[in-house]
């Protein structure tokens, strides 16, 4: 809901900017007057409590796979785990309570299938556990690590950012960590307040080194999972906690890869470009559907899924099509991720060119 | 027949003329009881092995600890009617700890530990009103409705603190400031046996020695880290030795005139300038790690009955009590119905007390003067913070 008041608010503004031609096509399309409010109720609206909300909006089922089952995001997470474990003997998988299947049952089940040896506890101490994982990784196994919930990524933020980062770097492709992969539930949750419910993209986006991944859904889930386990490079793989019940859907029972680095244009559209990853990409397509419906803007949805490096081609592509560009994430606005999405998108002359009003939001 | 007038007297609720009566009855001024004797590591000697407890004493512990057991009993009951919302952690089963604690201290004296906070929120001074407001979020609540279970402060009280471990070198830092200022106080720096596996931890410890802070360092072992016994999480589960060069005592929690000596024995160490000490307190809690947790699933009912059946803390002391004659069942059961009473109209209160409004939802951001506006969710929607 707040997306969509936002949504309108940013319309209201194009039009009182008086920005001719989009604005122009949008009137021509049929732009219903009543439906914006004028500014000052939009204030008051602003003070008025809104309650978050979005519906999972599951995708087609998937052919080009195989045989594909019914299942959850933490089902997925826990298929995607299972084909890692069969197909890689050194493929080991540890954290805070890991072994009796995780706080989110992401990993029921693989202890008693693969040993006490690959699927094990580690105390309380996040920082020893990126730490021991990127020591695992240097010697050539798989490591996948599980950090309970990202607001306690923290104290392994060092030995993120400073060690598995520039390993490969600093000793000339001699050594690297790169078969580390790091889970950790991500997003509000609702209940989570400021310890359970962070989305801590940005402060990774900032170093060069790691791959930041965020899925929308189980099919999405377990290829980019699968994708990060089997990439050369230290990911770090953040799973909308929200979602691991509410969102089900078909996947595939086999192992599948969806590549890195390449964003998904879940819509077409031809007014103006939405850019989400995680769970807001259903607010979005939400959004997207009531401005089609209320306002009769086309509006082109895309899910980033990755955050580090970020698919820039794909995104700016769109905005050339369409000529404005709305980023949408969970974060806090300053300096969250929207604001290199939207600078990038400005800075390149070359490619983006037109009446560009790019707007971010942010939570 | 005096038990029967008293009944009588107080069915008409004659509050003071039965209280006269049951006064009457001659009550022990003190009495002297044995307690556990403590583990050492690097000390020659520990906390004594008996001490006096008076009657008011006996009674203040009592009422504070089952004051303690019902306002976490309560707020069980109101996050399972959805009234309190969020994460709850509740500490009923370690009330001698928080009650024994502040027995052994000075209210000038300085406390931080994690989240299972209530008790010592109480302990510290503050209402059982303000902390239900609190857990109900509302504008009544100790930190104004914003803080919530993990968020609880009060004078020399620090928190309230929910990253597991990040306390203790704020709580060193505070032993620093007690040094500093030269007030002869100390700081009771507590974390859980699981957040006794932080790196942090070692790096306080290392600190406080190596500058002498006047810090006891305390390790609530309450058996289990989250669902991780301590055998499973710990290479050492001697949590009081886990200082090294740091001298320890393993206390019995669940016995709050140990807690209370030991507590004693530590601060007196700490003041008299030899720098930190590590006091281990044994004790249990009855509910798993947070409302969302059963508790049963990493250990059995059995386990459960058999600590609340011999080592209940408000049991004990009960006992203790009425043994030596230093109080007698029916008034203890008073104070019962009193505490019952207390929390019931707190809970009143809790549930009744309008939320922060939304205009708050910006303020002590940052201090700032003058107030400045804040964004929201996108970049039409201010608020304004003060501070």
């Amino acid at each position: 809901m707040a997306a969509v008041a936002a949504f309108a608010g940013w319309l209201l503004r194009l039009r009182a900017a008086g920005a001719d031609g989009p604005w122009r096509r949008l009137c021509g399309a049929g732009l219903s007057r009543g439906f914006l409010q004028s500014a000052s109720a939009y204030g008051a609206a602003a003070q008025r409590r809104q309650v978050a909300h979005f519906t999972f909006q599951p995708d087609p089922e998937p052919v080009e796979y195989g045989q594909t089952q019914k299942m959850n995001l933490f089902q997925a997470v826990t298929s995607a785990l299972d084909n890692s474990l069969a197909k890689d003997p050194t493929a080991v998988i540890f954290g805070e309570d890991v072994a009796f299947g995780g706080v989110f049952r992401c990993t029921v089940g693989l202890r008693d299938k693969y040993g006490k040896d690959r699927v094990f506890n580690t105390p309380l101490c996040e920082q020893g556990i990126v730490g021991f994982g990127i020591g695992i990784a240097v010697t050539g196994a798989t490591a996948i690590a599980e950090i309970q919930f990202a607001d306690y990524i923290f104290p392994a933020f060092d030995q993120i950012v400073n060690e598995a980062a520039k390993y490969r770097y600093r000793s000339g492709d001699l050594f690297n960590c790169g078969s580390l992969t790091i889970r950790s539930p991500w997003g509000c949750v609702g209940h989570g307040a400021l310890y359970h419910s962070q989305s801590p993209e940005a402060f990774f986006a900032h170093c060069p080194g790691i791959k930041v991944v965020v899925p929308r859904s189980p099919f999405q889930a377990k290829g980019l999972l699968l994708s990060c386990i089997e990439d050369k490079n230290p990911c770090i793989f953040f799973e909308p906690k929200i979602l691991y019940r509410a969102a089900v859907e078909q996947v595939p029972v086999e192992p599948y890869n969806i590549p890195l680095s390449q964003a998904e244009v879940i819509q077409e559209g031809s007014d103006v470009t939405l850019v989400a990853w995680g769970t807001q990409v259903h607010v979005i397509r939400e959004v997207a559907a009531m401005a089609q419906e209320k306002l009769g803007v086309s509006c082109e949805v895309i899910d980033l899924r990755t955050i580090l490096p970020w698919d820039v081609d794909t995104v700016c592509k769109s905005v050339i099509k369409t000529g404005r560009l709305l980023v949408s994430h969970e974060a806090p606005l300053t300096g969250g991720f929207a604001s290199e999405i939207s600078s990038t998108v400005q800075a390149d002359p070359l490619e983006c060119r037109g009446s560009l009003r790019p707007s971010r939001e942010g939570a | 027949m005096l038990a029967a007038v008293s009944r009588v007297l107080s069915g008409v609720a004659q509050k003071p003329a039965s209280r006269v009566l049951v006064a009457s009855r001659h009550f022990a001024n003190d009495a002297t009881f044995e307690i556990k004797k403590c583990d050492l590591h690097r000390l020659e000697e520990g906390p004594p092995v008996t001490t006096v407890l008076t009657r008011e004493d006996g009674l203040k512990y009592y009422r504070m600890m089952q004051t303690v057991r019902r306002m976490e009993l309560k707020a069980d009951q109101l996050y399972k009617q959805k009234i309190i919302r969020g994460f709850c952690h509740l500490c009923d089963g370690q009330e001698a700890c928080c009650v024994g604690l502040e027995a052994g201290i000075n209210p000038t004296d300085h406390l931080i530990t994690a989240y299972r906070a209530h008790g010592f929120t109480f302990t510290r001074g503050l209402s059982v009103r303000e902390i239900l407001a609190e857990l109900t979020g509302r504008r009544g609540g100790c930190a104004k409705g914003k803080g919530g279970s993990m968020h609880m402060y009060a004078k020399n009280f620090y928190g309230g603190n929910g990253i597991v471990g990040a306390q203790v070198p704020l709580g060193a830092g505070i032993a620093l400031a007690c040094k500093y200022n030269g007030k002869d106080e100390v700081c009771l720096t507590l974390y859980g046996d699981g957040a006794a596996n932080q790196g942090q931890i070692f790096e306080a410890y290392n600190m406080a020695a190596l500058w002498k802070l006047p810090c006891i360092f305390i390790c609530e072992n309450n058996r289990y880290g989250m669902g991780t016994s301590v055998e499973r999480a710990a290479a050492s589960t001697d949590y009081y030795k886990r200082g090294d060069f740091i001298p320890g005592l393993r206390v019995d929690g669940m016995d709050i005139l140990c807690v209370r000596e030991a507590t004693k024995f530590a601060a007196a160490y700490c003041r008299s300038g030899k720098g930190p000490i590590l006091m281990e307190l044994q004790t249990y809690r009855y509910h798993g790690h947070s409302m969302s947790d059963p508790g049963v699933s990493y250990r059995t009912r059995e386990e459960i009955q058999e600590v609340r059946s011999k080592s209940d803390p408000i049991m004990l002391l009960k006992d203790r009590m009425v043994n030596s004659n230093l109080a007698s069942v029916e008034e203890l059961k008073e104070i019962d119905v009193e505490v019952r009473k207390e929390i019931e109209d707190a809970a009143q209160f809790a549930t009744a007390d309008p939320e922060p409004p939304l205009e708050e939802l910006g303020y002590h951001i940052y201090c700032n003067d003058p107030p400045f506006e804040v964004r929201g969710a996108n970049q039409w929607i201010k608020f304004k913070s003060i501070s």
